[in-house]
């Protein structure tokens, strides 16, 4: 299809006309990136999709009336693009006033005004394209043709992405609050609609240097991609605006070269297909909202609840086949059963026991026993007895005892029933803090340092407990998601 | 001025009519869907919609092309000149299009549920906001979509022009073979009538889904299901409507008649009848605009050789000025009724004022004669306009007088003031006893509470303060007044 020797030209920025593109639309994507972040957080992404919409019947409108004073002349890109501004800027004014009469909703608003200046616009370019003088050229709006972007051009680009950049730079601190808490702003005496109608004027601006590269109906995309990618990797927003920017820049001129070397490829829509395709590796791989990280972390934390539902099924195994004293351990006067740790650590543990006294299935124990076993918490002994180790029978203590604390605090002061206080507890026990415990402790006036664990208020779970303990488990997930 | 334009218009000719019919059809089709997105607070759902099913059209395209290559006959959206031989030319060409025609759909309406079902897990998985969803997802699908179209322009003929813009103009010459009517109306048609039957059918469970979506749930109607069906029929209109008149068309009537509807009325079945009716009315209005309006302006201007301008564009644009007249002329919500409502609010209250004024005036100055001089009324700092109007209004209907540049109170007048400073100076008691205020603060909030205060409240404030004579200020509460003798200064 091409020669390997055109590829490599083209990927070395030999042509002279492709340096000169690919800065255009690099300095275009990197503002795109950069002002989208604080439209993204204002939630306002799509306003930049209005701004490029209503800029149509500007450029025809400047277009006719550089015609009627002067035939011939209509075609001057500074002038276009000024009129490209003029409709943006008017299209979301007109968007604001019908949001401030309060007669139509925010995206009912944001709907009219693009769909009916749009038809406008097409309107005055079907009279354009009537005239006489033709109109070749006006459809480069539309559609975009960055190849055809000149240097005079790309100077104009470069100023106004350099005085958009700086602006952002500068007022960084007031568009970030302005995007967290616009009325705490507007309580600090800072000049909210001002600030506003500056972000507005910089989408305005960001849309018209757009334009001619990506063309009007695909200049959004710069504006609401990157940000949403950037938004996978950081919760802060200085690096997210620089992420954002680096990632527009970056599918500018993945799209600027592709199209360079295979022509046929409009570089607007690969441009934006390139985006896409960092969101899609943002949304997979992000490190801060990715989904595989947040998979792995939600994996994590399941498994560590199986451990730790493991550990304390041992305990309750422990503790009800013990010897005399133990079973009836109520009875003691201090309150405390007494399974030692050394109990723990020597008493084999059979999988029917655990079978009967959680309702896993076979192979999800064979999962947790495995996990454990790799984590140091129980060992196999010869006769395929497990063991709980010596920290496993820490462990297994500290979690049988956080389970029954809780549960003594819902019978104590949320005034349950011992027969209920069982889910509850299973619940919560996973995520109660070492402060929490502490509190709890002497909220309970147990003696801590005597009482290493308390008996359980209620008899302690056998299998008919089965079906409702599943269903526990699956909510554990949510508690971890949720925390 | 007007006879030129009748002149201009009287060019109609049959193929206008079907022109205006199938853009008329078309956005009736479109108004329906778009009335249940606008409800849904999703109207930007419906623009999105119309750019995504793109890839989906093109793919679409493409695959009916290739099936159809071993007989001729071609594209629908491609050149007029194609178009009319086409329509002419086959006697299966009914079958044939009501085939390609389904394949279409289906590859609209697949992209079109895509792009909602894509939206939906981004925003879950992402935990994106919506808005942000929807634009990473339309603007990636259209940019996929015109992709291909560049890719395989030469094959099939599609091009982006047409789905932009549509080519309602060249609808007339395409006929289906055996009806003798213009391909755009039957399938528009036909989309209509789809659409009239399923709101009339699921019009219960669709009010529900939309309007509380967690009961729906909870009633065992899934919401879900009816969001994504909603989405499915937006797709498949859209693409209908699409081929004839073209994206920018489309999203217009999804939006802007439904909600110029809602300015005009409160009620979902008046509202689901009259937004197909204003996009229709918009539709026919646009193209009696596209043949007139360009002529008309571009000869005044310097530029005599426009006869005419896109007729989709102007649709748009019909519609947009229909809704900009409900948002300045709407009997209950229009800018105007809201203008109107303030101004007489404002009248009445400055009346209530200057009355006011004149009894307290009439009180302090027992000994040397009530009144209020003109000037002196003049120099006041709320003296404006709607004080000067008030005068001369409560002049007219006889509740003051000016004897000697000085005006005073007329019996019937008396009787009205006594009233207001009665609501004024029980309104202050009650601030006193119950909120605890100091004596310099009552005044204001009894100024602005007392034109509020009707008999009723009235009565319970005296019953609630047993009566009083004095208010804080030991100036004496006026005694109610007989509420017939009460003359109305509501009325402008």
């Amino acid at each position: 299809m091409f020669a390997t020797n055109d590829l490599l030209r083209v990927l070395t920025l030999q042509d002279y006309n492709t340096r000169v593109v690919l800065l255009g639309t690099v300095m275009f994507g990197a503002c795109g990136g950069v002002v989208g972040s604080f439209m993204l957080l204002r939630k306002k992404a799509l306003v930049g999709d209005v701004a490029s919409h209503a800029a149509l019947p500007g450029i025809a409108l400047a277009y006719l009336i550089l015609e009627i004073l002067a035939p011939g002349t209509g075609k001057s890109p500074p002038w276009l693009l000024a009129g490209a501004g003029a409709g943006a800027a008017g299209g979301l004014l007109c968007a604001g006033l019908l949001q401030r009469i309060r007669l139509i909703k925010e995206d009912a608003a944001l709907g009219i005004v693009l769909s009916v200046f749009f038809g406008f616009g097409v309107v005055l370019l079907t009279i354009v394209q009537r005239l006489p003088t033709g109109s070749a050229g006006l459809n480069e709006f539309v559609f975009g043709k960055a190849a055809a972007l000149t240097a005079g051009d790309v100077l104009s680009i470069s100023i106004a992405s350099g005085v958009i950049l700086v602006v952002c730079v500068a007022l960084f601190k007031e568009f970030s609050l302005l995007c967290f808490d616009e009325s705490y702003a507007a309580a600090l005496g800072w000049p909210v609609t001002r600030l506003d109608l500056l972000l507005t004027a910089l989408v305005v601006t960001v849309t018209v240097i757009g334009m001619p590269s990506v063309g009007l109906l695909l200049v959004v995309a710069q504006l609401v991609i990157p940000p949403t990618a950037a938004r996978f990797w950081t919760d802060r927003l200085g690096p997210m605006t620089v992420a954002s920017g680096v990632i527009g820049a970056a599918s500018a001129a993945a799209g600027v070269l592709v199209s360079a070397v295979v022509p046929r490829l409009a570089a607007g829509a690969v441009i934006v297909l390139a985006g896409t395709t960092a969101f899609a590796v943002s949304l997979i791989f992000g490190t801060r909202r990715g989904v595989l990280w947040h998979w792995l972390q939600q994996r994590d934390s399941h498994r560590h609840i199986g451990e730790i539902d493991l550990l304390r099924a041992c305990f309750e195994i422990v503790e009800g086949a013990g010897g005399p004293g133990l079973r009836g351990g109520r009875q003691t006067p201090t309150g405390a059963a007494s399974v030692s740790e050394a109990d723990l650590a020597t008493r084999p543990i059979s999988r029917e026991a655990l079978l009967s006294t959680r309702t896993w299935s076979g192979s999800r124990l064979s999962r947790v026993l495995a996990s454990a076993q790799r984590s140091g918490l129980v060992r196999l002994d010869s006769e395929n007895q497990f063991h709980l180790t010596h920290e496993g029978a820490r462990q297994a203590q500290r979690a049988a005892r956080n389970h029954r604390l809780w549960e003594l605090y819902l019978i104590h002061y949320a005034d349950l029933a011992p027969s209920r206080v069982d889910r509850a507890a299973d619940q919560i026990e996973h995520v109660l803090e070492p402060e929490l415990i502490a509190q709890l402790e002497s909220l309970l006036a147990q003696d801590s340092a005597r009482v290493q664990v308390p008996v359980s208020p209620h008899e302690v779970r056998s299998a008919e407990f089965g079906a409702r303990s599943r269903k526990n488990f699956d909510s554990h997930t949510e508690i971890e998601t949720t925390k | 001025m007007i006879g030129e334009f009748l002149r201009l218009l009287s060019d109609w000719r049959g193929f206008d009519t079907w022109i205006a019919l199938t853009g008329a059809l078309a956005a009736m089709a479109c108004a329906l869907p778009g009335t249940w997105l606008l409800l849904r607070r999703q109207s930007l759902l419906g623009d999105a919609l119309s750019h995504a099913v793109l890839p989906g059209i093109v793919v679409a395209f493409l695959g009916v092309h290739w099936l159809e290559q071993s007989d001729p006959p071609p594209s629908p959206v491609a050149g007029p000149a194609a178009q009319g031989e086409m329509a002419r030319s086959a006697a299966g060409d009914l079958s044939r299009v009501a085939g390609r025609q389904t394949v279409l759909f289906l590859g609209a309406a697949l992209s079109g549920v895509l792009a909602a079902l894509l939206t939906e897990l981004i925003q879950r998985w992402g935990r994106l906001e919506r808005s942000a969803a929807l634009g990473v997802v339309f603007t990636s699908m259209f940019a996929l979509g015109l992709l291909l179209i560049r890719l395989f322009a030469d094959r099939a003929h599609i091009d982006t022009d047409c789905v932009l813009y549509g080519n309602l103009e060249t609808t007339a010459s395409d006929v289906l073979v055996g009806t003798g009517l213009p391909r755009g109306v039957v399938v528009n048609g036909a989309m209509l009538l789809f659409n009239g039957l399923l709101v009339l059918v699921f019009f219960k469970e669709l009010r529900l889904a939309t309007f509380d979506a967690e009961l729906a749930t909870s009633l065992g109607l899934r919401a879900g299901w009816v969001s994504l069906a909603l989405m499915t029929v937006t797709a498949a209109t859209v693409v209908a409507a699409f081929e004839s008149v073209g994206a920018i068309l489309v999203i217009a009537m999804l939006i802007v008649p439904a909600a110029t509807a809602r300015l005009l009325t409160d009620r979902l079945s008046l509202l689901l009848i009259l937004a197909p009716l204003l996009a229709g009315l918009g539709a026919v209005l646009g193209h009696v605009g596209a043949l007139t309006l360009p002529k008309m302006i571009c000869s005044r201007v310097g530029l005599p050789d426009i006869d005419d301008a896109s007729t989709a564009g102007m649709m748009a644009v019909s519609t947009g000025g229909l809704f900009l007249l409900a948002v300045v002329a709407s009997p209950q919500q229009g800018v105007l009724r809201r203008l109107l409502d303030r101004l007489r609010l404002q009248v009445r209250i400055a009346s209530e004022d200057l009355l006011g004024r004149l009894y307290r005036r009439e009180e302090g100055s027992k000994v040397e004669g009530g009144g209020l001089r003109v000037e002196q009324q003049a120099s006041e700092p709320r003296s404006n306009w709607i004080a000067w109007f008030a005068r001369h209004r409560l002049l007219r209907k006889a509740l003051i007088q000016t004897t000697a540049s000085l005006d005073e109170l007329t019996e019937a007048g008396r009787r009205l003031a006594q009233d207001i400073v009665r609501s004024h100076r029980l309104w202050e008691s009650y601030m006193a006893r119950h909120f605890d205020l100091p004596g310099d603060h009552l005044h204001a909030t009894a100024e602005r509470v007392e034109h509020f205060l009707d008999p009723n409240l009235q009565a319970e404030l005296a019953a609630e303060l047993d009566q009083p004579s004095i208010d804080p200020h030991g100036k004496s509460i006026p005694p109610v007044a007989q509420s017939e003798a009460i003359p109305k200064v509501d009325r402008l």
